[in-house]
């Protein structure tokens, strides 16, 4: 191919261009400035971030241990002099470094739980929204027949069936809470999948699998990472209801759930044993649902909720 | 229209089946029998009893015997409450269970309505970051957190209302109706604003604007229906969630609905019971959601033609 | 007596990066039965001033100027006094029939609700009214017509719709924005034509908003060029034509393809992109694409008036 020299047509346009240099910004960098304007979102990291220290290095630095009995101190009320900062429940037990180390394991739980949601959601989204066509409409079909069906009946049989080993419950919450998930990528692949750099893709005969793997999957990781995040919440409050009922972890582990269960017995005689687990449990959903809200209008202001 | 009705009432049927397999055979899968909490019984009475029930024969038989059965609407009897049949059991279970779900609903759908409104007619002010907030609150705070603290302060502190129980009165109602239904009222509430907000900007209320109309007529002849679309596409996951969430606030309650039994037959192993309740609650949801579809479909002339072509 | 007098109109919004001037000292007025086009590429702001007028503009608007109607200045008006006038004597119609009518109600309840709420009607009375008005339309069977959604019509019926629905209460203005823009070539004759037959019936006075040149020409006796929120020329249509004086307007009628100048072989574009509405340049807002440019520009230039009330602002004494 011959390359043309003569620029005389383009040159007088070139001239005439205003002064001003437009500096690009790609579209992470945009989410990136809106999600820095919303307050709510950027407090909700914080506070997470210090969450995160807490649970993971607070037990460390408490003295008491999670399954030590302190006889002298049984259902004590918060106290300074005591040591037991956030008191005691009915077997002695310190509050704050129970209520610290359930923190891991729900907080544990969502993280795993929600890496298994998103594998199974995003690679069912993706190949259905890519292939389209009859595999498209009877792999939605399933999904929405999943989707009316109430999630805590078959999370409960499956916790009865398998028993209550903390693997099992990250596959089991995982396994229930993909639906969302697989409906956003799909969505996003069907329109994906009708770009013209798709088809200039498929024009330059890149295989199917490929694409997936290099066009597409990249154009579905921030939307990817607004579901997870607002996932991750949605897990934590369905380990915490398993736990609530007696089907959760099993002891000596315990997580917020079950310390708010425990709690919830001793409420009238001892409101510091639900409260704290309570406030932690609500502190965390509240933030997490405001950093996923947060992500979401800054990748897609148009999807507020 | 009536085709179409029917055409989608047929396609529910799959979703049914799947729903009583994915049940049956998850019940079966897990360890242990009806019969093992009981005390140890001897090999012959044990073998009778398995006689009795079609315990021994293949799993496959079993499953065609209960599909009969289904068809029939016979969910055969409770292994766990001996002199009970399912069906009997969820005769009394199930007034409960949809009394306070029912109402729950109701009340989540006309409160949340009516704060997304205010919300979205007044946004960006105090007001409207109020409401987002509580309505924020509400969708985190888990409702086993709510029920205890509300139980302790409007029951046991303020002894306004009685802690537990059901006895059909207004005042056993409150407690668990609004527990319930909070974090749907919530949920409800961001959706409607958000949606309102949304139709608020779009070019035919500028039109409607622009003839003159007071903005009260504006909001309620034009804006108020296409805003509140994608709230009733969601009652439908609504109401499946409240259900789950009727598990956790019957045991809270001590109300003895259907979440209760369910949980007890799921831990005692008590087959038929499970599936019927399992099995209710499936049409019940399935018949709720083709419901809520038909009022989408009268409420949005787009989709009720497009069906035409 | 003028029906409307817009004095010194400027429009901005207040955004993150800034403020956006859209409208800047704008000056015209109308008389009753006048037709005139507001033309000008996308930006220029001819849409923010009539959006102004009607009190339509988005929440971080801002205006300030006068814009009087029979002597009411409509820019200090509440929304309720505002809607003593909006929809009754001036009526508008939007550029896309299809989002600007509510998908969700039958044509005939929009319609007949402007009538009712306005003129006080009976359900019957504003019925009829409304088939007459589809009837003057020419919408073919209009008693069923009235029945349907908008989905069910196709698009040059649906601004025929619109026109319909504009003039119901009979409106002594009639604003149009971009009406036949959406639309394909012969429709736009037709809605053209009905604007024009339907204007000389009841004397409606029409704004025509438009960046197509040939709309004009069939419709309008004077038309203003609009030009980064500014007024650049004024004139009668065959001003305009045959004589214009901007720079920019010159160059507009040049970039129009002509079948009777043969010889022509290239497209003319007017070189360049408008000014950044954020930041505008001193003096003459065309300086840097005008052909004719030179030192002075950086002056504000001013608003020359020839005998025959034609008006463009620029130093250059005659045309070129």
């Amino acid at each position: 191919m011959t390359k043309s020299t003569d620029n005389s047509v383009v040159d007088p346009f070139e001239a005439a261009l205003s002064v001003q240099d437009v500096k690009g910004r790609s579209p992470w960098e945009d989410a990136w400035h809106r999600l820095l304007k919303n307050r709510a979102a950027v407090y909700s990291t914080f506070i997470m971030a210090f969450m995160l220290m807490l649970v993971v290095f607070g037990p460390m630095l408490i003295s008491w241990e999670s399954d030590f009995t302190d006889w002298d101190h049984t259902s004590s009320p918060p106290s300074v002099e005591s040591g037991h900062w956030f008191g005691t429940d009915a077997v002695g037990r310190d509050i704050l470094v129970r209520t610290l180390e359930g923190g891991r394991i729900s907080l544990l739980v969502g993280l795993v739980a929600t890496i298994v949601s998103l594998l199974i959601g995003v690679s069912y989204g993706a190949v259905a929204g890519y292939f389209g066509g009859a595999a498209d409409r009877m792999m939605m079909r399933v999904v929405d027949i999943i989707y009316a069906l109430p999630f805590m009946f078959f999370v409960i049989l499956l916790m009865v069936v398998f028993g209550r080993h903390i693997l099992f419950i990250f596959v089991a919450i995982g396994a229930v809470n993909w639906l969302d998930m697989a409906r956003i990528v799909r969505g996003q692949t069907l329109s994906l999948r009708n770009t013209e750099f798709i088809e200039a893709a498929r024009a330059c005969g890149v295989g199917d699998w490929a694409i997936i793997r290099r066009h597409i999957i990249p154009n579905l990781l921030g939307l990817v990472i607004v579901y997870a995040t607002l996932t991750i919440p949605q897990v934590i409050l369905l380990e915490s209801f398993l736990s609530f009922l007696g089907l959760g972890v099993q002891e000596p582990m315990s997580s917020w759930g079950a310390l708010v269960a425990d709690g919830a017995q001793d409420m009238e005689s001892a409101p510091w044993t639900l409260i704290v687990p309570a406030v932690f449990l609500t502190v965390t959903l509240y933030c997490f649902n405001y950093i996923g809200d947060g992500l979401r209008d800054a990748f897609d202001p148009k999807d507020r909720l | 229209m009536a085709r179409h009705s029917l055409r989608r009432l047929l396609g529910l049927i799959p979703t049914l089946l799947m729903l009583i397999t994915v049940a049956f055979f998850l019940m079966r899968v897990a360890p242990g029998g009806p019969f093992d909490s009981e005390k140890v019984l001897p090999p012959e009475i044990e073998a009778n009893l398995n006689a009795k029930y079609h315990l021994d024969e293949p799993l496959l038989t079993q499953y065609f015997r209960y599909l009969g059965q289904v068809a029939t609407l016979d969910f055969g009897p409770s292994f766990q409450y001996k002199d009970w049949t399912v069906n009997e059991l969820i005769a009394q279970g199930l007034p409960i269970s949809l009394t306070v779900g029912l109402t729950a609903m109701i009340l989540a759908f006309v409160l949340g309505t009516l704060l997304g409104i205010a919300a979205a007619l007044r946004q960006n002010t105090a007001v409207d970051y109020s409401l987002m907030g509580f309505a924020m609150l509400g969708i985190s705070i888990p409702n086993f957190v709510i029920a205890p603290i509300l139980i302790l302060l409007l029951a046991v502190y303020a002894g306004w209302l009685p802690a537990g129980g059901w006895d059909w009165s207004i005042a056993s109602m409150v407690l668990p109706v609004v527990t319930l239904a909070l974090p749907v009222t919530a949920y409800i509430a961001r959706l409607t604003r958000a949606s309102m907000i949304e139709v608020l900007n779009s070019n035919f209320i500028r039109t409607a604007r622009a003839k003159g109309l007071p903005e009260s007529t504006v909001i309620r002849r034009h804006a108020l229906r296409p805003a509140l679309l994608p709230v009733i596409s969601f009652l439908g996951p609504a109401m499946a969630g409240m259900i789950s969430g009727s598990v956790v606030i019957e045991r809270i309650f001590s109300i003895p609905g259907l979440g209760s039994y369910f949980v007890q037959g799921a831990l005692n192993r008590d087959y038929t019971l499970v599936m019927g309740v399992v099995i209710f609650y499936g049409v019940l949801i399935i018949v709720l959601n083709f419901l809520v579809d038909l009022i989408y479909a009268w409420l949005n002339p787009k989709v009720r033609y497009d069906e035409k072509y | 007596m003028a029906l409307l007098e817009v004095k010194d109109l400027n429009v901005g919004f207040c955004t993150p990066e800034g403020e956006v001037h859209a409208v800047n000292k704008l000056d015209f007025s109308l008389k009753a039965g006048d037709a005139l086009a507001i033309v000008g590429e996308s930006g220029s702001g001819k849409t923010q001033t009539v959006m102004a007028l009607m009190g339509l503009l988005a929440d971080n608007g801002r205006v300030n100027g006068q814009a009087l109607f029979k002597g009411e200045d409509l820019l200090k008006m509440s929304t309720t006094e505002l809607n003593k006038h909006r929809g009754r004597e001036i009526a508008m119609i939007f550029q896309d029939p299809l989002t600007s009518l509510n998908p969700y109600l039958r044509i005939g309840k929009q319609m007949i609700e402007v009538v009712r709420h306005h003129q006080g009607l009976s359900k019957a009375e504003a019925r009829a009214q409304a088939v007459e008005m589809l009837r003057a339309v020419r919408i073919p069977d209009p008693e069923r017509r009235l029945n349907q959604y908008p989905h069910e019509f196709s698009g040059g019926m649906r601004q025929r719709v619109m026109v319909a629905m504009g003039l119901l209460c009979e409106p002594d203005l009639l604003i149009a924005d971009e009406p036949t823009t959406a639309l394909d070539v012969t429709v736009q004759v037709q809605i053209s034509h009905l604007m024009g037959e339907l204007r000389k019936k009841s004397n409606t006075a029409i704004i025509l908003i438009t960046h197509d040149l040939g709309v004009v020409a069939g419709l309008c006796e004077r038309v203003l060029v609009m030009y980064a929120g500014e007024a650049v020329e004024c004139g009668s249509a065959e001003q305009i034509f045959y004589d214009p004086r901007h720079p920019y307007t010159q160059g507009l009628l040049d970039s129009v393809p002509r079948l009777d100048r043969p010889d022509d072989k290239e497209l003319h574009a007017i070189p360049g992109n408008p000014p950044n509405l954020l930041s505008l340049p001193e003096g003459c807002k065309f300086r840097d694409r005008c052909p004719k440019a030179h030192d002075a520009c950086k002056h504000e230039p001013p608003m020359q008036v020839t005998e025959d009330r034609h008006a463009y602002r620029c130093f250059l004494g005659e045309s070129a």
